[in-house]
């Protein structure tokens, strides 16, 4: 049985998709499904490290910018200095790993904001991306691109998207980490009441900084996907405003800003309705230029009914206990509802 | 002179009832003008809820408000500060970033142009600064002004508004004795300006000193009244108490042992230049007393590894443990009770399982995973053991009351192994009933051989629950009661660094 929040999320989805499907046929073709299948991977695996950060009450805005220098060191290695690219794919993850290591750093010893930090991490990564390539494009060249590398990041297996693969593996592997073990558990007790996880012995510190060298890790392998989808990187655009993606998607999966809640299957489901989303711009011929117009009212009026239901839920959790006390006698008229 | 003032302000029959308790039952009070009403009575007698319905932020189930001969079954926030109630609270209001005008003058800036008028606004608020003869001007950041001065602050806002009754709640909980009689002056000078002024605090000497008349609530009724020349030290508690103090008592079942918690030279970020002696056995329950500020919270805090520890050492069982933090205390078997449990002793959102597992989850996992049917034993465990009432395991802590929340906080750490567990204000919130049920808990730890260092401001609590009394006054222990020293009197004598066996107070 799915929570509740997922449920709603997974309905939402599937009403847009028929919707979409019954206005436009093609939607529902293969070409069009691994299409977004693909994107759904590519999107979704850092959205969950975003996501994660989100539930501890924190922010990474830096992983677009991320992008950006990963990428152009990645190809600069493969391209340029004829590295391996096994040994090019570890720089690039031990990359986005120390980066995430260092805003955690920040945020949790020398007690710095996450919005802050990482804005900062968003300016600097995306300097020295342009710095270092001379703000030109870089690609790969013929016969220097990785093969076995590209078909992992790109290539499709039994028809499947290796994206969307990945994505499915990593959503697996955190569900059970954020959902099932202890530092999960603490991830969302850091993010609902630092202060109380504290005094329950918790290394509160350790906890949030794990969640962004999480994030930085996925920004890492993300940056391969990416890398592989677009085959060259422009320092100044690639991966522009993809933070934003992935705040969107978490918040859309169920993640309050204000930390402490979120699932791995939201994130996931918000991601899928993002892309779906841009898919539907495309596919029924609304001008491309409201794009982000759409999302945005669609997020908005998502999060309003979540949180009108929640409040809805609440009052009648209030009432509930009003009736099982005995001298609350004024209430209970209204609300025979449930007869339990 | 002989003739009765006018009453500023009557209550006829004030009734409170909240859902299965009621607050305030048939409570008739006048207020005159230029006179100081003492209103005492235990934590949880009632003062707070008669003053919020005093502020029109609750209106009261039955009975009236009498303002200019005129009645009013409740009183809306505006409707109380146009009759001119002021209140000082306790915690103050103030806004740090402004300065002393500013906040004087919130609310009501004078303007010009559709801006703030900083010149009016600072000579409307200097001469009232003069008359209570404060030290600072209106231009002074609140930020870097005392408790004491911040309270002048309060009163001057009071003032500002043409207040004809000022209620004061808990003044002087964090000033000096100096600046206690300062305040006690600024009252008799609103006194003979003819402002009316409601002093509630514990601190019955102040009361003695200040008050005209001194009305004492108990459990939501009135006590009883005292005239001014009737307000003695004894007659006040034995209207505040009305019954035996030691029918609390829970003896312990065995002689405490050696071992447990030893305090040695202890030096806390909270007064850098005193030391802490103290040595709390095992199976005993020590309270520590003192007053607000006294640095017993921040003892709390250096145990328990929340705050570094500047110098000396803390023993358990004979050996030194150096804690950095909570982690290391509570694998040192040191718990904390903290006294603002839903801050810091619980995650209110979280079920109740969550929060008791919380600090032990690793105990119950299986390949690093944690195991929900083993998380749930604990809690129902637990749940049992300590009667908490709950709908259920999964239940948020946020909708449970005060005394059932704060035995999930208590289930938490006796689910572990504690050795020492210090409880700082353990019944703060807490109903009458459930108070009773912690306090056998407590005792019940001890009788297993815990060493408890119990903090509390609640007389009756430290005199009825403790085995032996530690008092703290400026950041070291100024005495140590045995149980037969065991009085208010001189529990009260040490919190303000005084010796006990000085003459007897007038």
């Amino acid at each position: 049985m799915l929570p509740r929040k997922e449920l709603g999320l997974l309905l939402l989805l599937m009403l847009i998709s028929g919707i979409t499907a019954i206005l436009n046929p093609l939607f529902l073709s293969g070409v069009n499904l691994l299409d977004m299948a693909n994107l759904i991977g590519l999107f979704g695996i850092f959205s969950i490290g975003e996501g994660l950060t989100i539930i501890t009450g924190g922010i990474d805005l830096s992983v677009g910018s991320m992008f950006s220098l990963l990428g152009v060191i990645f190809i600069d290695l493969v391209a340029n200095r004829g590295v391996s690219w096994p040994l090019s794919l570890m720089a690039v993850l031990v990359g986005g790993l120390v980066l995430g290591a260092i805003q955690g750093f920040l945020i949790t010893r020398a007690r710095m904001q996450p919005f802050i930090v990482t804005l900062c991490g968003l300016l600097i990564y995306r300097g020295a991306a342009r710095y270092y390539t001379d703000d030109s494009t870089m690609g790969f060249g013929y016969g220097d691109s990785a093969d076995t590398l590209s078909w992992l990041a790109s290539g499709r297996s039994f028809g499947i998207p290796h994206s969307f693969i990945f994505l499915i593996i990593v959503a697996l592997i955190l569900g059970v980490v954020l959902h099932r073990s202890v530092f999960g558990r603490y991830l969302f007790a850091v993010g609902k009441n630092e202060e109380a996880a504290r005094y329950s012995g918790i290394n509160t510190n350790l906890v949030i900084a794990g969640a962004y060298v999480l994030s930085g890790l996925l920004a890492g392998i993300s940056t391969i996907f990416l890398v592989f989808y677009t085959n060259s990187v422009s320092p100044s655009t690639f991966g522009n405003f993809y933070e934003l993606y992935a705040i969107a998607a978490a918040v859309l999966g169920g993640c309050s800003l204000r930390g402490g809640e979120g699932s791995i299957l939201g994130i996931v489901l918000g991601t899928a309705l993002l892309q779906v989303l841009q898919n539907l711009v495309n596919i029924l011929g609304i001008p491309s230029s409201l794009n982000f117009a759409v999302m945005g009212t669609v997020i908005l009026l998502g999060v309003f009914a979540d949180q009108q239901l929640q409040k809805r839920r609440e009052t009648a959790i209030a009432m509930g206990a009003q009736r099982a006390r005995p001298a609350g006698s004024v209430v209970t008229a209204a609300a025979p509802k449930s007869g339990g | 002179m002989d003739q009765r003032p006018q009453a500023l302000l009557e209550l006829i029959g004030i009734t409170k009832i909240y859902p299965g308790v009621t607050a305030l039952d048939d409570i008739s009070l006048r207020v005159d003008r230029g006179e100081v009403l003492g209103l005492i009575g235990e934590n949880g007698a009632g003062k707070s809820t008669l003053m919020r319905i005093l502020g029109g932020i609750v209106a009261p189930t039955a009975g009236s408000i009498r303002i200019d001969e005129q009645d009013h079954a409740m009183l809306s926030v505006n409707q109380s500060a146009r009759a001119g109630i002021a209140f000082v609270h306790q915690e103050l209001n103030l806004f740090e970033n402004l300065d002393v005008a500013a906040n004087v003058g919130m609310g009501r800036e004078p303007r010009r142009f559709g801006l703030v008028s900083r010149k009016r606004l600072r000579d409307r608020v200097a001469p009232l600064l003069q008359r209570l003869g404060a030290d600072f001007g209106p231009d002074t950041p609140v930020e870097g002004l005392s408790i004491a001065q911040r309270q002048l602050v309060e009163i001057a806002k009071a003032l500002s508004i043409a207040a004809r009754v000022i209620i004061m709640d808990e003044p002087t909980s964090s000033l000096t004795l100096k600046e206690t009689e300062r305040l006690l002056q600024v009252i008799s000078e609103l006194k003979a300006d003819g402002v009316a002024v409601i002093y509630i605090s514990h601190r019955l000497g102040e009361v003695k000193s200040c008050a005209d008349r001194v009305v004492c609530l108990r459990d939501g009724r009135i006590a009883g009244e005292l005239a001014r020349d009737a307000v003695t030290h004894a007659a006040m508690i034995r209207l505040m108490i009305g019954r035996d103090l030691k029918a609390l008592y829970i003896p312990p079942d065995a002689e405490s042992s050696d071992g447990g918690c030893e305090i040695e030279g202890v030096i806390t970020p909270a007064f850098p230049d005193r030391q802490v002696h103290l040595s709390i056995r095992r199976g005993e329950i020590l309270g520590l007393a003192g007053l607000v500020g006294s640095g017993r919270t921040s003892l709390a805090r250096v145990i328990f590894g929340i705050d570094r520890i500047l110098g000396g050492q803390i023993r358990v069982d004979g050996k030194p443990v150096p804690i950095t933090s909570p982690g290391h205390a509570i694998r040192h078997g040191i718990y904390l009770v903290p006294e603002d449990r839903k801050r810091s002793g619980l995650i209110v959102d979280m079920p109740v399982v969550e929060n008791i597992t919380l600090a032990s989850l690793r105990a119950y996992t299986r390949m690093k995973l944690v195991k929900r049917d083993l998380e749930l034993a604990v809690s129902r465990t637990q749940r049992a053991r300590l009667s908490i009432r709950t709908p259920g395991d999964h239940t948020p802590v946020v909708t449970l009351s005060g005394g059932n929340q704060q035995k999930v906080v208590l289930a938490k750490w006796l689910s572990m192994q504690p050795k020492v567990v210090v409880f700082d204000e353990p019944t703060r919130g807490v109903d009458v009933g459930a108070k009773n049920e912690i306090y056998l808990l407590i005792r019940e730890l001890a009788d297993r051989g815990v060493a408890i260092l119990m903090i509390s401001s609640d007389m009756e609590e430290v005199i009825g629950v403790s085995d032996r009394i530690a008092v703290m006054y400026e950041g070291t222990i100024s005495g140590i009661l045995q149980r037969h020293q065991f009085n208010e009197y001189n529990v009260l004598r040490l919190a303000i660094g005084q010796d006990l066996d000085t003459a007897e107070a007038h």
